[in-house]
């Protein structure tokens, strides 16, 4: 399956490709015991200004790879390269969104926004007006002047991707950048994602666990096995016409092949991840 | 409860206190009076007293220095607390190796140390500022060195990846990450250095609230004590509230400063 799915993508190796997995395998200490190996031998390439979504069972390692590429992680074997080169350290052409909370917490949304053109060198008042402009492009001008604790937590998340974007690096991170919203924020957030990307197209990597939010958004979506020592199994092309419509797009029929295509797939990997369910409970 | 009630509450144990402490010392209720007088004085020569130290005008420079011993003890003492504890909790191994030695420190009973800050700084303003200054700074390395290693993981990673630098993340998340945890312990620390203050001063000194009552336990006269330690005590509340001002002002980010009030 990995190989045919791959083989139907011969133009990667043409295309310039902005992340290249080669083989990464990812090892943890634990105290006490053994390593920990997380992810094993994945192999996966972003063409740039491609939207790849990665689909899989919880603690599979989709934050640990995306770690990986961002250079918060050296792989024990294989290579991580961006933009044909290996990744020295921290890789300064990606912009990260974090799973968890990662604004900070003493800085306003504007400020927050603005800091990192500020720590680049952009003089404050020329930052703080991109900074503002960002703010309003995802909807948050009104709330320039507010700390993250008097914030929603959509309206945090949309700081953090104005504070990500801002600095306009070719390469976009996403870890379940949705993932604690409730199902109609996603959709806006997803509609407004595809919307700035479409104006400014970046290379993407966008972990989710949700299926039809990968497939809605992505150009790709790739299936991890369940963990430890978790592969990457399926490779699905999503042909679907863009601009899209999140909200519309899941009703078409095309929509619903692929998802039967992938969940069949993806299935069979979740209940590894849940060991003690049966079948029949989850489809 | 409602802010009136609150207050008026605050004010009758005061009443109730200040009532039972002029029965006791003015009636045959408890005791010969007198006798009672000697010990604990009465309400009405300890304002007496007071109001003397006020209209003579002479309180106002013993306020003055001890004031100036603890806001000197207490700025010295954070700065340098600061700056050690950066680099103790960014350098752990230079941390591990003089762990023992701050414990050590921290465990010395400090007045054992005002004969010899005596010695060596003379009887002014300076030794006591020592002395509230070996209180003041371990209270704000421990919280500066607390605040350094629990700064976010996850805000760190980012600010990195926003492409902070070492000295950018030390300015925009250890130092405010520390100074949150230095500011939550904001009234203790003043607390103590106000405390180093008026000991070294008692102690031994020509000034300050601290010299106030001790010229006036020598000399056996309580109404002097009591009032000095009513005039301490406003005095550390009115400090007290100034902190909470300065607080308000400066974590205006954290939450639950925010919540009601
Ligand atoms: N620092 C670490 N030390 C040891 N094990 C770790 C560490 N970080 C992650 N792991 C392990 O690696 C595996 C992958 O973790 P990861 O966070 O990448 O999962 P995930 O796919 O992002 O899961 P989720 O969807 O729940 O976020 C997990 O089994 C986790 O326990
Ligand atoms: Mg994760």
């Amino acid at each position: 399956m990995r190989a045919a799915a791959r083989a139907e993508r011969p133009d990667q190796a043409v295309t310039p490709r902005a992340i290249g997995f080669e083989g990464v395998t990812i090892e943890f200490g634990t105290p006490g015991q053994a390593v920990f190996r997380a992810v094993e031998g994945a192999d996966l390439s972003v063409a740039a200004g491609e939207f790849v979504a990665i689909v899989g069972p919880t603690g599979c390692g989709k934050s640990t790879l995306l770690n990986a590429a961002a250079g918060l992680l050296t792989p024990a074997a294989g290579q991580v390269r961006i933009f044909g080169a290996p990744l020295p350290g921290l890789n300064r052409d990606a912009g990260y969104l974090f799973q968890l909370e990662a604004l900070m917490p003493w800085k306003t949304a504007l400020e927050n926004v603005a800091i990192g053109l500020e720590i680049a060198g952009t003089p404050k008042r020329a930052a703080r007006d991109q900074a503002r402009d960002w703010l309003r492009r995802v909807g948050l001008a009104p709330f320039a002047d507010r700390y993250p604790h008097m914030l929603s937590g959509g309206q945090r998340k949309r700081v953090a991707m104005a504070q990500v974007l801002i600095r306009d690096p070719k390469i976009m991170l996403m870890d379940e950048p949705f993932g604690p919203l409730d199902a109609q924020t996603r959709l806006i957030m997803g509609d407004l994602l595809l919307r700035l990307w479409q104006e400014n197209r970046k290379a993407v990597l966008f972990v989710t666990h949700d299926l039809e939010e990968a497939i809605s958004l992505a150009d790709r979506v790739v299936i991890m096995s369940a963990g430890p020592a978790a592969r990457i199994i399926g490779d699905f092309p999503i042909n679907l016409a863009r601009p899209r419509d999140v909200s519309e797009i899941k009703l078409m029929p095309e929509f619903q092949a692929l998802h039967r295509d992938i969940w069949h797939m993806l299935k069979s990997e979740v209940l590894k991840a849940y060991p003690d369910l049966t079948m029949g409970e989850i489809s | 409860m409602n802010r009136a009630v609150l207050i008026a509450l605050q004010i009758s144990v005061a009443v109730v206190l200040v009532l039972a402490w002029q029965i006791t010392t003015t009636t045959h209720l408890v005791g010969n009076p007198q006798d009672l007088a000697f010990f604990f004085s009465t309400p009405g020569d300890v304002v007496r007293q007071i109001w003397t130290w006020f209209a003579t005008g002479s309180i106002w420079y013993n306020l003055w220095i001890t004031l100036e011993e603890s806001i000197l003890a207490f700025l010295i003492g954070a700065f340098a607390a600061l700056v050690l504890g950066f680099w103790f909790a960014r350098k752990p191994r230079l941390g591990a190796v003089f762990d023992p030695y701050v414990k050590g420190a921290n465990a010395m009973p400090r007045v054992v140390l005002a004969p010899i800050f005596t010695l060596w700084f003379g009887l002014g303003i300076w030794s006591k500022v020592a002395l509230g200054f070996t209180l003041v700074f371990f209270i704000v390395f421990f919280n500066v060195v607390q605040g350094v290693r629990e700064a976010d993981k996850t805000v760190l990673s980012n600010a990195r990846m926003l492409g902070m630098n070492e000295r950018q993340l030390l300015r925009h998340v250890y130092l405010p990450s520390a100074l949150s945890w230095v500011f939550s312990s904001l009234h203790t620390s003043i607390g103590f250095a106000v405390v180093g203050a008026v000991v070294g001063e008692y102690l031994g000194s020509a000034a300050g609230l601290g010299y106030l009552i001790q010229q006036a336990e020598g000399m056996f006269d309580v109404a002097g004590v009591f009032a000095g330690m009513f005039v301490l005590a406003a005095f550390v509340i009115a400090i007290d509230y100034g902190v909470t001002l300065i607080e308000r002002r400066l974590l205006v980010w954290q939450p639950q400063l925010h919540g009601g009030s």
